[in-house]
């Protein structure tokens, strides 16, 4: 049973009210500070990521969230409805792809493939210039413990976020 | 918390001051910020992030398609940010390789002479 559970409409803007439910979840659950501040951001880019998603194959379906605390760890759970794996970059380890490869920065790489999609149309999306799976690798390097699965039925996927925010466990990472 | 925008003139330079939250749902207003100086002929940019409580990957997006912008007219944009937990956000994606981060706009200005 979740601490806290969140259904909300496929909409950008209540992807800030899962934000701040989140960010209350775990100031209440009392996470340290530098991990409060990676799962605001985290909650935030897994949700706006399963908003794009729905909105393009599931208008109609809710994202679904589930926040538990334990004494030792604090998930976030974020389902979306979309097609299994849609917008999931995985890597030839079958990890997940840090940013710097998608964005191509390493090597140093004058000007990254992304970089030349010069597009001026105004309706497009800026976050276009970027490449899909951008919102993934960057909870992957915000969060202890990233698992991503198939959605129930094989219909959308599970992205689960792991914080040890317990004395007892290893300590959760500072900086990077 | 909403987003706050205000710009000024130093110089050649518009320095943009940004403040709140840049998320999905704000990210577009300073997409258009961003797109309305470019059109008026302000190539050289400084974003000052001090006043940014918040910022996800949209809003890195924005950032990057300002500085695809004036890079298209040889400007430049760059950045102001003493700010951890933000700069963190530009490590972990290895934009501090793109970006030209100041910790003050003066420093910024004066780099860019």
């Amino acid at each position: 049973m979740p601490t806290v559970e969140l259904r909300f409409a496929a909409l950008n803007g209540h992807v800030r009210t899962a934000r701040m439910i989140a960010t209350a979840v775990s100031r209440r659950a009392g996470v340290p500070a530098g991990a409060a501040d990676e799962i605001k951001l985290a909650v935030t880019e897994a949700c706006a990521r399963a908003v794009r998603v729905n909105r393009r194959h599931s208008p109609d379906s809710p994202v679904h969230v589930a926040l538990v605390d334990t004494p030792d760890t604090f998930t976030i759970t974020v389902v979306d409805c979309g097609r299994a794996g849609d917008e999931v970059a995985p890597g030839p380890d079958g990890g997940l792809v840090t940013a710097s490869t998608l964005l191509d920065l390493e090597p140093e790489a004058a000007d990254p493939p992304w970089w030349s999609d010069t597009s001026d149309d105004d309706s497009a999306e800026d976050s276009a210039g970027f490449p899909p799976g951008l919102g993934l690798a960057l909870i992957e390097g915000l969060v202890d413990e990233v698992e991503i699965s198939r959605g129930p039925d094989g219909v959308g996927t599970v992205v689960a976020m792991t914080w040890h925010t317990g004395v007892e466990a290893a300590p959760y990472k500072t900086a990077r | 918390m909403d987003l706050s925008l205000t710009t000024r003139q130093e110089g050649n330079h518009t320095v943009v001051v940004v403040g709140g939250e840049i998320d999905v749902y704000t990210a577009p207003k300073l997409r258009e910020q961003l797109i309305d100086l470019v059109s008026g002929g302000s190539y050289h940019l400084v974003v000052d992030m001090e006043g940014v409580e918040f910022l996800d990957s949209t809003g890195l997006g924005v950032l990057v398609g300002g500085l695809k912008r004036v890079r298209a007219h040889e400007g430049s944009l760059r950045l102001v940010c003493t700010q951890e937990r933000i700069l963190k956000i530009f490590r972990i994606t290895g934009l501090t390789k793109v970006f030209p981060i100041h910790s003050s706009i003066e420093e910024a200005l004066a780099a860019s002479e």
